[in-house]
């Protein structure tokens, strides 16, 4: 019983509607929040679908390809606790579980009560045709706060949350395909900051 | 270190810097014999690449000495290289279909977003050609560091002299790039329009491959006499109408392949040119595509196009439904440079491709200013630059 509005329906995730405005409430609705950004991209990686996972699944690798994730530890508790840095040498932090994993196929987490910035993130992953890899996706939301933290949030990502994630994604895939995060840098000592 | 740095249009300036170093563990510094001033050199001179920085070092075709290794480079000390201006991964998906100019690795993260808005995909990383393609610091200069040095550069014999083999770095394989798109059959008449280093080294390719008839086209006298010189028929688009031209002397059909070696700084007194001239002077548009127009008119039917001339921006008024119509092929792009090293090495050494007919000039990198306003205002005179570090301020040859 396919209704006519379904049928004609894009085949294209919501991430990628002309009109943005349902999904961030659509996903603040789900997650009891006030209000929701949320930012959706996929990235092939020429890697086999197993070795993918598996260093997404170690969130202490975040901070090779997150350019402004400082650290992630995991606590014995199996929380994990991230200390991202902010401009002007501060930092925000919060603690993350661990929503969802399906070896291979899914991983998700969601901050915990009492974080800086409410927030959570879903990496599926699919094969891609045969013989190119993985494909990717990644989808991140978190809760716009207000105030100073607004103010400071709007600066760590570059006024662009969807600018700092997807230049993530591309470290990722470059730390995953070659082994190190490509740079322009000369000196170890100056400049954007390395791996 | 002394390097050539990019001030402004038509200012460009040596000064010193730090020397580079190895920051990546597939990094190697290479101390740089020979480097050599591009066509493409000229589009940044003549301020209209974006994204350049005050300070940027330019310089994309270079070789030299290998001086310093990451953990992760298969290179030596000592070895003498050639390094391709494309700067590829090896490993992405392109990298494995050979489309080396295609990397998706090797533009810094924070670098590709420019591209990807300018054109719908990141650009790869380019060595001294603006931030859109990297910001990496280029080789006319004493020292340079290559990322991916396992996969872009390519260990020359001591036989070979740095002349010989120093165009493997661009315009040698561009232009053999710019003829094996023309997908050359026996019996066809392959036309050329530039007869600068990369016109040149597509006429000598096409010819190389077998074409029947090579047409060179251009205005420099030089130039055009270095065309005849490897056995290409010439047109001085000064003198005579290029598609009529054409037409008659292919008995009517056309050429069957075009090859368009000028790009987006085309030359010339044509209405459309003047108009593009005066958008660009007025930021109402971005490249003059005069070039272009007129291949896409005089190519045969069903014919290739092949376009290794670099554009940049948006053009206007291209006869589109010429191209339509007439069913052409149209093939292009940065040059695939890792793909053509080992075999046109081998041809180098088999004396089967000279590639030093082309240098004019060689001086000191010291002297590069000087070298830039020459290859830019002396077109007749100056075929092609090379720039030697280790020599003093003046010498010349
Ligand atoms: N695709 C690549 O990877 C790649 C690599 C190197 C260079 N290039 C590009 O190739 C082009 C040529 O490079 P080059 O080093 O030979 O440059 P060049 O400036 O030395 O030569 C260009 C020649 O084109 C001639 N010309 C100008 N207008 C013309 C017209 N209307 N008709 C016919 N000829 C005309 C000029 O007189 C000149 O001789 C440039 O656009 C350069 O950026 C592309
Ligand atoms: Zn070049
Ligand atoms: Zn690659």
């Amino acid at each position: 019983m396919t209704t006519e509005n379904q049928a004609s329906r894009s085949d294209a995730p919501l991430t990628a509607q002309v009109d943005q405005h349902d999904l961030a409430k659509e996903t603040a609705d789900i997650l009891g929040w006030d209000d929701a950004a949320v930012f959706g991209r996929s990235v092939t990686v020429n890697k086999p679908r197993h070795e993918v996972y598996a260093f997404w699944r170690d969130f202490q690798n975040f901070p090779s390809f997150m350019e402004n994730v400082r650290s992630v530890t995991i606590a014995d508790s199996g929380l994990s606790h991230w200390i991202v840095e902010a401009p002007g040498g501060q930092t925000v932090e919060w603690d993350s579980v661990l929503t969802e994993d399906a070896p291979g196929d899914l991983i998700a987490w969601s901050s915990v009560e009492g974080a800086d910035i409410k927030n959570v993130g879903r990496i599926e992953f699919k094969d891609a045709a045969p013989g190119r890899g993985t494909v990717v996706t990644a989808t991140i939301a978190y809760d716009p706060p207000g105030g100073r933290l607004g103010i400071l949030l709007a600066k760590l990502f570059q006024n662009e949350p969807k600018l700092q994630a997807r230049r993530d994604l591309r470290r990722f895939k470059q730390f995953m395909e070659t082994g190190e995060v490509a740079t322009a840098r000369t000196h170890l000592d100056n400049g954007e900051r390395g791996q | 270190m002394r390097a050539l740095t990019w001030h402004g249009k038509h200012d460009v300036r040596m000064e010193t810097v730090p020397d580079p170093e190895i920051i990546n563990p597939r990094d190697a510094v290479i101390r740089i014999t020979s480097t050599a001033i591009c066509g493409s050199d000229l589009h940044i001179y003549d301020s209209f690449i974006p994204t350049m920085k005050p300070g940027d070092i330019l310089g994309h075709e270079f070789m030299g000495e290998v001086v310093d290794v990451g953990r992760s480079s298969t290179l030596q000390k000592g070895q003498r290289v050639v390094v391709p201006f494309v700067i590829a991964c090896g490993s992405c998906f392109h990298c494995g279909q050979q489309q080396f100019s295609a990397c998706d690795n090797s533009n810094p993260a924070d670098k590709a977003d420019i591209s990807e808005i300018a054109y719908g995909y990141p650009a790869s990383g380019l060595f001294g050609y603006s931030h859109m393609t990297g910001g990496y610091a280029g080789g006319q200069a004493e020292y340079v560091r290559v990322p991916f040095s396992d996969i872009g550069p390519i260990v020359v014999p001591d036989g070979l002299e740095d002349e010989k083999v120093l165009f493997l770095s661009d315009i040698l394989p561009t232009g053999w790039m710019a003829a094996e798109n023309c997908e050359i059959t026996p019996g066809d008449t392959v036309a050329v329009w530039g007869c600068g280093p990369v016109g040149l080294f597509a006429i000598q390719s096409a010819m190389i491959m077998g074409a029947h008839r090579v047409i060179a086209i251009d205005h420099y006298p030089r130039r055009l006499e270095l065309a005849r010189a490897m056995g290409a028929e010439v047109i001085n688009f000064q003198d005579v109408k290029v598609r009529e031209a054409l037409m008659e002397m292919t008995g009517g059909i056309g050429p069957d392949a075009c090859i368009d070696a000028v790009g987006m700084e085309s030359h010339g007194f044509t209405l459309d040119n003047n108009v593009d001239k005066l958008k660009t002077a007025t930021r109402l548009g971005t490249d003059r595509p005069h070039v272009f127009r007129e291949v896409l008119m005089a190519c045969r039917k069903g014919g290739r196009v092949s376009i290794p001339g670099v554009y940049g921006g948006v053009g206007d008024k291209i006869p589109i439904g010429a191209m339509m119509q007439k069913g052409l092929q149209i093939r292009t792009g940065q040059t695939h440079v890792q793909r053509y090293l080992q075999p046109l090495l081998e041809m180098i050494g088999e004396g089967k491709i000279d590639t030093t007919f082309l240098i004019s000039h060689r001086m000191a990198l010291e002297d590069a200013p000087a070298g830039y306003k020459m290859f830019k205002e002396e077109q007749n005179e100056t075929t092609k630059v090379v720039l030697k570090p280790d020599w003093a301020a003046g010498a010349a040859a």
